[in-house]
């Protein structure tokens, strides 16, 4: 309607100005309104100046905006940049400047929603801006508000549009215009039909904009768009209350509404006949409150009958906004695909995001694995190795605040202090309990004790930081559902060098063979010249070495404290015992198997991780019976415990 | 002619005449008696030593007679207390909700004094209503019996599960790390209904007991701990005597030989096992009273281990041995990161107590495993084997 008498004033204003027009010209013939605009008022001024295709038009639209017009006493309407008490001014049409006092004029100050009015019309100018930076704030500003009237200037600039990434954006947000703003609604159900394969938020947002609802309580349907009629029954206390709220029935009374009624009339130690004593019996006081009812002392009460008789009586609907019976399936339709493409979207999300947790046990786990299968020794104090390996990241970074030369410099030395501990572990302690298993692991607990609390005098309580250098910040993003952190791929690619070194250590080396013979059998093995003892201090070296690696890289996305350790012993424990010991690929596959089992369980239960972790703890003790070597096991009499 | 139970281990008299004979010093001793030598605080913790004891008699003899290192039997201890703790918080805040309630101008019902005690309980975790299983939590009965029933019943679970697939060794001390853990977690959600981290507090308050004073009650909790130790010391000293003492024994020393011989030795391990476990649930039933508190925190893997650190520096392997172990060990313990003990001034450095004990503790327990495997108990042994010179 606007639309119409708008270009009928404009078909008048062009046939009566005939001669060439300027942009002062325009302003003065809506002065008033220009002067002290409201948000209704100043769009009929808008639309001329916008018709007027006047190429200042742009500029002095965004300085209105910026509150840098002022008017002079004549009326006249300038451009001005305050200094002191002076204003430096320019003229609106030929960009002449000058100057002149304040005194004499008076500030334009639009307010929010004149200013808005004045965006608005200023997208269509810079929709199609000969600079990319303001195309493509106009089309950000756009994303951020969506309102009816930017569709058509956005349909109109996108064919011009040069720049491919933002052709693509326009055609995706003149889509989410269409559907909830075009005139016809075939238009708006192809839109819709459109954003079915579109899984960024913005998408389900629009889908679930068109589909909004509210609930509504009456005696019979109403007309118009109704999205579900509700069973009350499911939920009869929700739907009662229902009622109450829309005023078509009684507040039901509450126990303590009860309560208080009973309080209030008590006579002479009885309350509706019955004596007060009485009263802690809940039969007896319903009694006798229906006595009161009926003397008409409180409200009736209302009975699970009476609210059964309510809800029946009465229609539980939602409705929709959208009067459209055709494009509310339309989008419900393309909402559900939309859900399930997310759907599958988060199963890739939780596979990244399960396969950097393995990433992670198997670098914990992967040294404990390898003493185990070679010496049948379980180290305890496996975490604070890890520990160690992470402390000394932090100390390197304390003298290198380069990060990523500390990091360079911190691996290979947190594998030498390891290294050197784990050596020194072996030769001081675990030698000498050969052949005992589990007094091994009571004697690495002392150490893991005493390591621990070390640890915690030198260090201090509080975390440590270790920072990771800028360029691993940051995050891989697919789409909105999928991302993953660059420091977790780091970790992941980690594991991934890591495993490539062992295997080639293990089966190409003279060391690897030689370790490899231990864990088969010792006996033998010594029979054929190979030192035991030296074969086992280099394992434990190499094994305790590769968890102080591992530290660095778990400090890296992780709490540097000294009580990391016992975080990962258990999981490590759990890794190495499900995947078998005495191989490589059965570390993986525990390390794959639990973190994928964790985070499958926390997906089912996002808010309770705890829960996934106990719960993956019973899967594992579980496991166990069924495969009590482990997944990968070793074969033969020798491998026997 | 077969000699008498005594005769075969007169350590047991020996260690029931030591034990009266200190119950009866330290009744002496006690605030209660009117000497007040002992402050009650210091007597709770005697009280609670005792019960440490008893836990770290069944943990010997689940490791050092039957050779299952279980690295998770403070879970046990941790469920007992648990167990009764719930009635007493549940008597307790009922007895305090039902005498709230005496003055409002109506009798409550019963389902108005149900709920405002759970809202008292568990209020803290922001829900009012009882989780299932503080559906018994009302009777003292039920509740002592699931003191003894439910841990017994996860050992049984437990202990069949890994001993039919054969776990043994390492495998089996890390399954059990990973039974306590996951337990430990289990408690600190709060959808479990045992209040999360907050866990169960006042329990020192036994209802119906309210007019006795403190010094009394916890010298009536001593006396039923010195009591369970000694009936404990007997229940496994008749247990580990005898032929099923020589089974089990051999079941440590050489299963696979045991079992050759006919013996069916899961049998024994899971009886071991869950009896061992009870008794330590019995032993937290009356721990916890005395300590007033109970939390997740409590049952950590870590106090499992520190059980083992215990009987290994005691002696594993005889009965006393674990009792001195858990005594000596606990109570320097709570001297040194007390503060009580006096710092060492090095010169560059002053060693304080708080931080450094952990350090020796650990340090000692590698030197107990590596050259002293009996522990304290092998000093007896020198005693007897001089004796055996001098004849």
């Amino acid at each position: 309607m606007r639309h119409t008498i708008l270009a009928l004033m404009m078909l008048l204003g062009t046939a009566l100005a005939a001669s060439a027009q300027t942009l002062q010209s325009i302003l003065q013939t809506h002065g008033e309104e220009i002067a002290s605009p409201s948000r209704n008022s100043v769009s009929v001024a808008l639309d001329d100046l916008v018709a007027s295709g006047l190429p200042q038009t742009t500029d002095f639209l965004e300085q209105w905006a910026e509150k840098n017009v002022w008017q002079r006493g004549d009326g006249i309407f300038f451009i001005g940049v305050e200094a002191d008490d002076s204003l430096t001014l320019t003229d609106i049409d030929t960009g002449v400047q000058s100057t002149a006092p304040v005194d004499d004029f008076t500030q334009l100050k639009p307010n929010g929603g004149v200013r808005r009015v004045i965006g608005t019309a200023l997208v269509q100018f810079q929709l199609i801006d000969p600079e990319l930076t303001r195309r493509e704030t106009a089309v950000a500003s756009i994303a951020r508000r969506p309102e009816a009237a930017q569709l058509a200037p956005l349909l109109a600039s996108i064919d011009g549009e040069v720049d491919a990434t933002l052709k693509a954006r326009k055609i995706q947000l003149a889509n989410f215009l269409s559907a909830r703003f075009a005139e016809n609604p075939a238009d708006r159900i192809a839109a819709i039909n459109s954003l079915a394969t579109d899984t960024s938020v913005e998408a389900r947002a629009v889908l679930n904009q068109i589909l909004t609802k509210t609930g509504g309580v009456a005696a019979t349907a109403p007309d118009g768009n109704i999205a579900t009629i509700r069973d009350p029954f499911i939920n009869p206390d929700l739907s009662y209350a229902a009622l109450v709220d829309a005023n078509l029935a009684p507040a039901r009374q509450t126990a303590a509404d009860i309560k208080q009624a009973l309080e209030s009339n008590i006579v002479e130690g009885r309350i509706g006949g019955l004596p007060l004593v009485q009263m802690d019996d809940p039969a007896n006081r319903v009694a006798a409150y229906a006595a009161l009812a009926a003397s008409g002392a409180v409200p009736t009460l209302i009975t699970d009958e009476v609210r059964e008789a309510a809800l029946t009586a009465h229609v539980f609907y939602t409705l929709y906004s959208e009067q459209n019976p055709d494009i509310t399936t339309a989008a419900t339709a393309a909402l559900a695909s939309v859900e399930t493409r997310v759907a599958s979207a988060q199963a890739v999300d939780l596979t990244l995001d399960a396969l950097s947790l393995a990433s992670i046990f198997f670098l914990a786990a992967i040294g404990l694995a390898i003493t185990f299968g070679v010496m049948g020794v379980i180290n305890m104090a496996h975490g604070e190795f890890i520990m160690m390996g992470a402390y000394t990241g932090y100390v390197v970074q304390l003298f290198i605040p380069n990060y990523t030369v500390s990091i360079i410099v911190a691996l290979p030395l947190a594998f030498a202090v390891t290294f050197a501990a784990g050596v020194a572990m072996e030769r001081l302690v675990i030698r000498r309990l050969y052949h005992r298993p589990l007094e091994t692991l009571l004697a690495t607990f002392g150490i893991s004790i005493a390591l621990q609390q070390i640890a915690k005098n030198i260090f201090g309580t509080q975390a440590r930081p270790l920072t990771s250098p800028d360029w691993l910040a940051g995050a891989w993003v697919v789409n909105d559902v999928i991302q993953i952190s660059f420091i977790r791929i780091a970790i992941f690619a980690m594991a991934l060098i890591f495993l490539a070194l062992i295997l080639y250590i293990l089966k190409r080396t003279r060391l690897g063979l030689e370790v490899r013979a231990v864990t088969q059998n010792p006996g033998m093995a010594s029979s054929m010249g190979i030192n035991p003892n030296r074969i086992n201090m280099m394992t434990f070296g190499l094994g305790s070495g590769i968890a102080g690696i591992a530290g660095v890289a778990i400090g890296l996305y992780a709490k540097v404290t000294s009580e990391m350790g016992s975080d990962y012993i258990v999981q490590s424990f759990m890794t190495v015992v499900v995947g078998g010991v005495g191989n490589v690929w059965g570390t993986l596959a525990g390390a794959a198997m639990i973190g994928f089992g964790q985070k499958g369980i926390e997906w089912l239960n996002p808010s309770n991780t705890l829960a996934a972790q106990t719960d993956m703890i019973l899967f594992v003790i579980l496991f166990i019976q069924f495969r009590p070597k482990g997944i990968v096991a070793l074969k033969g009499r020798a491998a026997g415990d | 002619m077969e000699r008498s139970f005594i005769a075969k281990n007169p350590s047991v008299l020996w260690f029931l005449l030591g034990l009266s004979l200190f119950t009866i010093v330290v009744t002496i001793l006690s605030e209660a008696s009117g000497t007040a030598l002992i402050s009650t605080s210091f007597l709770k913790t005697l009280g609670k030593t005792l019960c440490l004891c008893l836990v770290a008699i069944a943990m010997d003899v689940v490791w050092g007679y039957c050779g299952i290192l279980s690295l998770g039997h403070f879970a046990f201890f941790g469920i007992g207390g648990y167990a009764i703790g719930m009635w007493l918080m549940y008597a307790r805040t009922e007895d305090i909700i039902v005498s709230s309630l005496e003055n409002s101008v109506l009798p409550p019902t019963p389902d108005e004094i149900t709920n405002a005690i759970g809202t008292q309980i568990f209020g803290v975790v922001g829900g009012s209503d009882f989780p299932m299983i503080w559906a018994f939590s009302h009777s003292l009965t039920l509740q002592l019996l699931a003191v003894v029933l439910v841990p017994g019943l996860l050992a049984l679970v437990f202990g069949w599960l890994a001993f039919r697939s054969r776990v043994t060794g390492v495998y089996l001390s890390i399954l059990t790390q990973a039974m306590t853990l996951a337990l430990s977690l289990y408690f600190f959600q709060n959808d479990t209904g045992l209040r999360g981290n907050n866990g169960l507090s006042g329990l020192q308050n036994i209802p119906g007991l309210e007019a006795v004073s403190q010094a009394t009650l916890s010298l009536w909790f001593f006396w039923a701990s010195a009591t369970a130790l000694g009936a404990g010391y007997l229940l496994f000293a008749w247990m580990t005597s005898g032929k099923f003492g020589s089974v089990i024994r051999a079941i440590r020393d050489n299963e696979a030989r045991v079992r050759f011989l006919g013996y069916h030795v899961e049998s024994y391990k899971l009886f071991v096992f869950t009896i061992t476990a009870i008794v330590a649930a019995i032993a937290g039933a009356l721990y916890y009273p005395q300590a007033g508190i109970i939390n997740p925190a409590e049952i950590a893997p870590i106090a499992s281990i520190y059980l083992a650190v215990w009987v290994a520096i005691g002696g594993r392997g005889r009965l006393y041995g674990a009792v001195i172990g858990a005594a000596i060990v606990s109570l320097m313990s709570s001297w040194f990161t007390g503060g009580k003990a006096p710092d060492i001034n090095l010169g560059f450095y002053v060693i304080q107590w708080t931080d450094w004990w952990l350090v020796l503790l650990g340090l000692t327990f590698v030197a107990v495993t590596l050259f002293f495997p009996k522990g304290i108990g092998g000093l007896f042994d020198l005693l007897q084997t001089r004796k055996g010179d001098k004849a």
